[in-house]
């Protein structure tokens, strides 16, 4: 049993202390916003904030998060200033990347609001977009942050 | 033609478009013969949408949503005709249903297909609206207009809505009408070619979109798939469940049975969670026989295709001028040269997966899948029920690019459902296991030659390409017979039937039987022009340098328009004339022959697209730096135009083009893998390693403005990249290289010859 804050509220999950917190948050809290991609955090789809850090959650054990704070995409609002720079750009192809590179992108934001390109591209190297709507998501990166396209 | 596409097989069968076109087309009026008398509660002038009292439009969309936002473009479409208010149109993905006919999304050709029908289908919604409007505004018809959702007659108007909940809406079409009714002319067009937000965006970016992944149950069961050692032929042996039965959750281990053939061996374990499934089949100990396959390598791959290649006896003739032998014979000069692509994986980001369960006499599948009708004959052959028992839901794709044309992953499913009772079951592949069965772009190989004869002129051309054919394996029923009476998979020799006038004309495709019986081949993005068009467009700039020729110029007088290559309506007027302009377009636009620095080089790649049938006009230029110390090969910019007729939808157009230019640049240069022990050795991101967003060059994109029928935009891209580059290279440093994907140490190697 570990007990975390997911969005803000109170969660308790059951399952092995090591499951990844991914799981947890799909199948146990019903959040689906964030998804399954390679399992071996090498693509980004299930990044999460942990504490407002933005972390794999496919590779995070559950029990780690305990008493933390857990933000998903969910509890991004929907009015995030990324979220309507992705759809300003129209970034999104399948989308099931999106969770993810929006996570990540927000956690570049909060340390570094006015990123460089050379920022954007480390920041966003682990998150894979498999439509390679790239072009489009630096782009709305950029908006977000007001600097230069 | 008779043809049906719901029941599998079928007879008198030519794999064209137009085939595909005129069955969907009478589908869709055979249910548009009937229209009620009376005022209803909502008006449907074909199955392909209704109007209700209120004045929403519902659009029924049969394609797949998988990033290309083909709802919202097709919704356009209909609105269009329809002369609808925007804002009352609504769009569903359909559930599986034979009235819906074939259920396809691939080739590209969503739009261009769906554009006739559609169109049609809305303009005899209109005329419909039209006379009724007119009969409640008591004005003759003549005196009618439709615009935005209303019928008008100078001051007096009546709403679509109010029509259908007041008017009589009696009008009925014939087959023969709908077909012939005149659709707008593109001067008449309001939406189409507008700049429209998709509709699919906004749940895409807050996590409320329902992938397939994201399907449940109540009650439902977890699965994971322990595959076999080999695709086809493994066979069970024994199971030994010590190690699962220590994992907390796991249920029990089930070795399916499947009449179908489309999961042979595979054995499904079931746990209360994904976590206990995945990690109770690691736990697991299942011992199989196998065949032979489990010793292929890609090296025996790419030499029993060299070996097929050469043997003038194997494959069919797709293109078979007179004369082509005796062109060679009498040639001034010859040459010859032999191209190859490795295999390559689909790796799109969602896993494959599948809730399969039993519920009201009815089997129902939730799923992304790309190809319903390919599937449903597969479920019921491996369940045991008649087809329209099954039913498909619908549910977006993390990725297609063609992994989920091939449903496999649906059957077995279903059948883990099944073996349990028919209890709710979701099964989920690991990325390691949806790349180890995945339906692999096959590795090729081919040989072009071609004969010149006096003054350098072309005389003579062959092309030989020998793959791992997917039709052959998922859908033989496509496949036509070539000159010589031999089958062969169309979508594997695609684009080796080119638009250049090149004399007499030889294309031989062959199939790779050992490539068949190692894996299920996939149709992979852009499919056999991904690899027909790297040796068709390097073996250009070879044959040019061979000429003694500028590689824009060599292509342009081949590119004359004469003969066959002249275009017919409605989908290539114009024909390689169409070419040939995106070519010059692309050149003026890239700088094609201005001085660059020191390894840096330009090359051009052209391409019609998928099909002769439905040409998509394409060139690329590739801007590359060599490191000449390393073979290291950097593309600084990726120059593209494109006409492909009518741009329905713009913004999301010029999103696929990005996105299959990226592709072509990540196959050129990031992915491939290899057969090892049966089994491709790349199944994760740790050695898997498609192009990340450092890696994405300068891209400049433009489409030609046209009229002409719309034609398809998710591949065409693709097809130009690999070719463009390889071509840089070669001005570059001199380096000429003939293996897909290019390595820095092919680079360097043939900088050296």
């Amino acid at each position: 049993m570990t007990t975390f804050r997911l969005n803000g509220r109170n969660v308790t999950v059951g399952g092995p202390d090591d499951a990844p917190l991914l799981w947890a948050i799909r199948d146990d809290a019903g959040l689906t916003g964030t998804k399954f991609g390679c399992g071996i955090g090498q693509c980004g789809a299930c990044t999460v904030h942990v504490n407002g850090e933005a972390v794999r959650s496919c590779l995070t054990p559950v029990s780690s998060v305990a008493g933390k704070a857990v933000t998903t995409i969910e509890g991004l609002g929907g009015e995030h200033v990324l979220q309507k720079a992705w759809i300003e750009t129209q970034a999104p192809q399948c989308g099931y990347c999106q969770s993810g590179q929006i996570m990540q992108a927000a956690a570049l934001l909060k340390t570094k609001p006015k990123p460089t390109d050379a920022d954007i591209d480390a920041a966003m190297a682990g998150n894979l977009c498999r439509c390679m709507a790239y072009v489009r998501i630096k782009k709305a990166i950029k908006l977000a942050a007001g600097v230069k396209a | 033609m008779s043809v049906s596409f719901d029941n599998g097989p079928v007879a008198d069968f030519t794999p064209s478009r137009r085939g595909f076109l005129i069955t969907v087309t009478a589908a869709g009026a055979m249910f548009s013969a009937t229209v009620p008398a009376q005022a209803a509660d909502s008006f449907a002038p074909t199955i392909w949408f209704d109007i209700d009292r209120a004045g929403t439009i519902t659009i029924h969309i049969i394609r797949a949503e998988m990033g290309q936002h083909v709802g919202t473009a097709i919704a356009r479409i209909v609105a269009d005709e329809l002369e609808a208010d925007w804002s009352k149109v609504k769009f569903d993905h359909v559930d599986s249903d034979p009235k819906w006919g074939l259920m396809a999304t691939g080739g590209s050709w969503s739009i261009w297909q769906s554009y006739p029908l559609y169109s049609q289908a809305a303009a005899a919604g209109r005329i419909a609206l039209i006379e009724a409007g007119a009969r409640l505004l008591g004005v003759p018809v003549a005196a009618c207009s439709a615009r935005n959702s209303a019928v008008v007659a100078g001051k007096a108007s009546v709403s679509y809505g109010d029509i259908i909940a007041r008017g009589d809406l009696s009008r009925r079409f014939t087959e023969a009408e709908l077909a012939k009714l005149p659709i707008k002319t593109p001067a008449q067009r309001k939406l189409i070619g507008k700049p429209a937000p998709a509709r699919d965006i906004p749940d895409k970016t807050n996590g409320k979109g329902v992938y397939g992944l994201d399907a449940k149950v109540p009650g439902m069961v977890y699965a994971r798939p322990k595959l076999p050692p080999t695709r086809y032929g493994s066979r069970v042996v024994s199971i030994d469940e010590s190690g699962a039965k220590a994992v907390p959750g796991y249920i029990r281990a089930i070795a399916l049975e499947d009449p179908s053939g489309t999961v042979p061996g595979w054995v499904m374990v079931y746990a209360d969670s994904f976590v206990a499934a995945d990690r109770a089949t690691e736990a697991l100990k299942v011992v199989w026989t196998s065949p032979d396959a489990i010793k292929v390598s890609e090296a025996d791959l790419q030499a029993r295709a060299r070996m097929l290649v050469a043997d003038k006896t194997k494959g069919g003739l797709v293109v078979e001028d007179p004369g082509v032998d005796a062109a060679f014979k009498v040639a001034t000069a010859t040459l010859e040269q032999t191209y190859t692509t490795a295999t390559a994986l689909h790796f799109q980001l969602e896993p494959v997966n599948a809730l399969a369960f039993e519920k009201d006499g009815k089997f129902e599948v939730h799923t992304g899948n790309q190809w319903q009708s390919l599937v449903l004959p597969w479920l019921a052959q491996a369940l045991g029920r008649k087809e329209d028992t099954i039913v498909l839901r619908t549910y977006l794709l993390g990725g297609g690019f063609g992994r989920r044309l091939n449903g496999d992953y649906a059957v077995g499913a279903a059948l883990a459902s099944k073996a349990i009772g028919g209890k709710p079951v979701k099964m989920v592949m690991t990325r390691a296991d949806d790349s180890r069965f995945d339906s692999p772009r096959s590795a090729s190989v081919q040989t072009v030659k071609m004969a010149f004869g006096e003054a350098g002129r072309v005389t003579a051309m062959e092309h030989v390409a020998c793959a791992g054919w997917p039709t052959e394996a998922m859908a033989p029923f496509f496949m036509p017979k070539g000159a010589n009476g031999v089958a062969y998979d169309p979508f594997a020799i695609s684009g080796a039937n080119h638009w250049y006038n090149v004399g007499a004309h030889r294309v031989r495709a062959v199939g790779n039987d050992l490539a068949n019986q190692t894996f299920r081949p996939g149709w992979l993005r852009s499919v056999g022009p991904g690899w027909t068009n790297w040796a068709l467009e390097s073996f250009m700039d070879e044959a040019a340098a061979k000429a003694g020729v500028d590689p824009l110029t060599f292509r342009l007088k081949l590119l004359d328009a004469g003969g066959k290559n002249a275009g017919s309506a409605p989908n290539a007027v114009g024909g390689a004339k169409r070419q040939a302009a995106v070519l010059n377009r692309l050149a003026a636009k890239a700088g094609w022959g201005k001085p660059l620095p020191k390894n840096t080089g330009l090359g051009l790649a052209t391409s019609f697209g998928q099909e002769r049938d439905m040409p998509t006009w394409t060139a690329c230029a590739a801007r590359v730096n060599v490191n000449p110390a390393t073979g290291a090969v950097k593309v600084e910019k990726l120059t593209l135009v494109a006409d492909a007729g009518t741009i329905v939808s713009p913004d999301g157009a010029l999103a696929q083009m990005e996105g299959a230019a990226l592709w072509g640049l990540s196959l050129a240069l990031f992915e491939g893998t290899a057969f090892e022990n049966g089994q491709v050795k790349d199944t994760n991101l740790d050695s898997y390693m498609p192009l990340r967003m450092g890696d994405v060059p300068d891209l400049d994109i433009e489409f030609i403005a046209s009229g002409e029928a719309p034609v398809g935009l998710g591949e065409p891209a693709t097809t130009v990249v690999g070719p463009a580059i390889g071509n840089a290279i070669f001005r570059a440093v001199g380096a000429r290289v003939r293996d897909l994907p290019i390595r820095a140490e092919a680079v360097k190697a043939a900088m050296k010859t």
